[in-house]
């Protein structure tokens, strides 16, 4: 389709193109990545003034490793890390079948409620969701330590883990688990050996970014860590109350990275099996 | 975004595993329903409680929580009820806040969105990445690196300030702005994600009729493009302002103790020996009947679009 019209003049104008939009678009970009990238840079600094120049140094890195508060944030990173891959599995398996209820069961009247309800967390604001939490924990007496970061983050993982699956189960067919069953599969072995390998990128890219919602999660985790219980993101911000330290941009620097290298692998995943082409709306 | 998933895909026979259904769903709803909807609704119980000292309730059922909330009784309690300002005007400051961060993310994130749905196929999925990459990013290390950047001795005023621009820094860290700055960078990507969907599904054919009709490409953007990818705009406007409303990170690390929003107020009743859990339950219910409310209207706007056709 061309858009292109010889204007009066003879010119050829895009009509499609507004003067201006391509700058603002790239403007976007530059706010969205200046703060990140100058952070990025300042880590290296080998000054102890933060904002001076002092040359290119690892100095930081290195007393995020072996410096003075080294223990502090490595039990931090192994609290987020652990959490975030158990909260990602189970919130995975619990989506994964979840989309299978919702897509694979035929029309039921029930279905836009249910998707409400899987949708809950995403749409009741993060602090009500923690004050909420807090309460419910603190009323059935449950002490708070990993268990209750965990499970609180169990639930706000499963909407996240659930769009990317239930989208991918949308694009497939359902011929192929009925051509299973014809087969004599049963249900488990249609959907372990038939719409499990289909779902595939679905399920891992809902899982990474379960994954990456939990490692990132502040808030909540904050509400219902218990005393003296740190994860990687209460701990840099207990840390950045007293100013900010060159080694928290150090590891925010890292973090960083990892998030970044894990959205990356995500969104590869996702568009793994699709070819390019637009998934079937 | 989200919509789609939960629609029927009009395709499907039976289903093969429609008997099982309820047990493929249960582990969802269980965990949602015990561990968020119970919750909710405990705190809605909770602002109805007296108040312990120390922090925690005591069962006995009282309105002193809403009373404390929107009246105000003078300083001794004895004096005939008068509207309660300091509370509520948190909640309009609040809302001033996220809907100039609303503003700000359309006036950059439509442009955005119109000039990424209006690339080639192949350098588009690219911008969409680059936009989205930002999101993911902690939110906490997302609002520090702002707080470095535009601080009194930050990169900014430093860089303004050794090559003369400036004798004294411009102070941008604890103001309304840079709360304001803060939620824009915090949820930009929900402004554009929407509008890019809904200018990717927009006809061109539109606009080159509009331009065969002698319409300038403003009053074409105004009267023809606008009206079609308003759905798009609007929710990309209430995934902006939702979170933003709530939000705690920018204000905090951003606005400084003069710009107090609904979220460090909240924050504030359930820390330390002052805590007040029923007055925070309070605070938390007005907010979560405001979300709820904006939800519902984009929920009606959502359903009157997929009915219009497309």
């Amino acid at each position: 389709m061309s858009t292109e019209t010889p204007a009066k003049t003879g010119k050829v104008v895009d009509l499609k193109r507004y003067p201006g939009f391509a700058h603002l678009a790239f403007l976007c970009l530059l706010i969205l990545y200046a703060p990140l990238l100058v952070v990025a840079v300042y880590s290296f600094n080998d000054s102890a003034s933060i904002t001076l120049w002092g040359g290119f140094s690892l100095r930081w890195y290195e007393e995020v490793f072996f410096g003075l508060e080294a223990a502090k944030f490595k039990t931090a990173a192994w609290n987020s890390l652990s959490i975030a891959v158990t909260a990602a599995i189970v919130s995975t398996c619990f989506a994964t079948s979840a989309a299978l209820g919702m897509l694979r069961t035929g029309a039921f009247r029930g279905r836009p409620l249910s998707f409400a309800l899987i949708s809950l967390p995403l749409m009741v604001p993060e602090i009500v969701t923690a004050v909420a939490t807090l309460i419910f924990f603190n009323t059935i007496a449950f002490e708070r330590g990993l268990g209750t970061i965990l499970v609180a983050h169990i639930v706000f993982c499963i909407p996240f883990a659930y769009l990317p699956i239930a989208a991918r189960l949308q694009g497939i067919p359902g011929i192929y688990e009925q051509a299973a069953l014809d087969l004599y599969a049963t249900r488990w072995e249609a959907f372990r050996l038939v719409l499990l390998p289909l779902m595939a990128p679905g399920v891992l890219s809902g899982f990474l970014l379960a994954f990456i919602v939990s490692l990132d999660d502040f808030i909540i985790t904050n509400f219902v860590k218990g005393a003296g219980i740190e994860t990687l993101p209460t701990a840099i911000y207990g840390a950045i109350k007293q100013g900010i330290k060159p080694n928290i941009m150090a590891i925010s620097t890292l973090l960083l990275l990892f998030s970044i290298l894990l959205v990356a692998l995500s969104w590869q995943i996702g568009r793994m099996g699709t070819d390019g082409k637009k998934p079937a709306d | 975004m989200a919509g789609a998933t939960g629609q029927d895909t009009g395709q499907e026979g039976p289903g093969v595993y429609a008997e099982v259904r309820n047990w493929l769903l249960a582990p969802s709803w269980l965990t949602i329903a015990i561990f968020m909807l119970m919750p909710v609704l405990l705190m809605a119980i909770y602002s109805f409680l007296t108040k312990e000292f120390r922090g925690g309730v005591i069962w006995d059922f009282s309105v002193a929580s809403y009373d404390q909330f929107f009246l105000d009784r003078g300083l001794f309690g004895d004096e005939p009820p008068q509207l309660q300002w300091a509370y509520l005007t948190i909640y309009a400051r609040s809302i001033t806040q996220a809907g100039v961060a609303t503003l700000l993310c359309l006036v950059i994130g439509f442009p955005t969105a119109y000039f990424i749905a209006t690339r080639p196929a192949s350098t588009r999925t690219g911008w969409l990445l680059l936009v989205t990459i930002p999101y993911w990013v902690n939110l906490l290390i997302r609002t520090l690196s702002m707080k470095f950047l535009i601080r009194d001795t930050g990169p900014i005023n430093e860089w303004l300030m050794a090559y003369g621009f400036l004798d004294t820094p411009i102070k941008m860290i604890n103001t309304d702005f840079a709360v304001q700055l803060g939620l824009f960078y915090s949820y930009l990507p929900f402004m554009v994600l929407p509008i890019y969907a809904a200018v990717e599904r927009y006809d061109f054919a539109l606009t080159e009729a509009a331009a065969d009709l002698y319409s300038d490409r403003w009053t074409t953007l105004r009267l023809v493009l606008l009206p079609t990818v308003a759905p798009g705009v609007i929710a990309g406007c209430i995934l902006v302002f939702v979170p933003s409303l709530g939000a705690f990170l920018a204000p905090d690390l951003l606005g400084g103790a003069k710009n107090f929003m609904i979220g460090s107020l909240i924050e504030e009743q359930f820390k330390g020996q002052s805590g007040n859990w029923p007055f925070g339950a309070t605070c938390a219910m007005v907010l979560l009947t405001m979300v709820l409310v904006a939800v519902f209207f984009y929920a009606r706007q959502q359903a009157k679009s997929t009915r219009a056709g497309s």
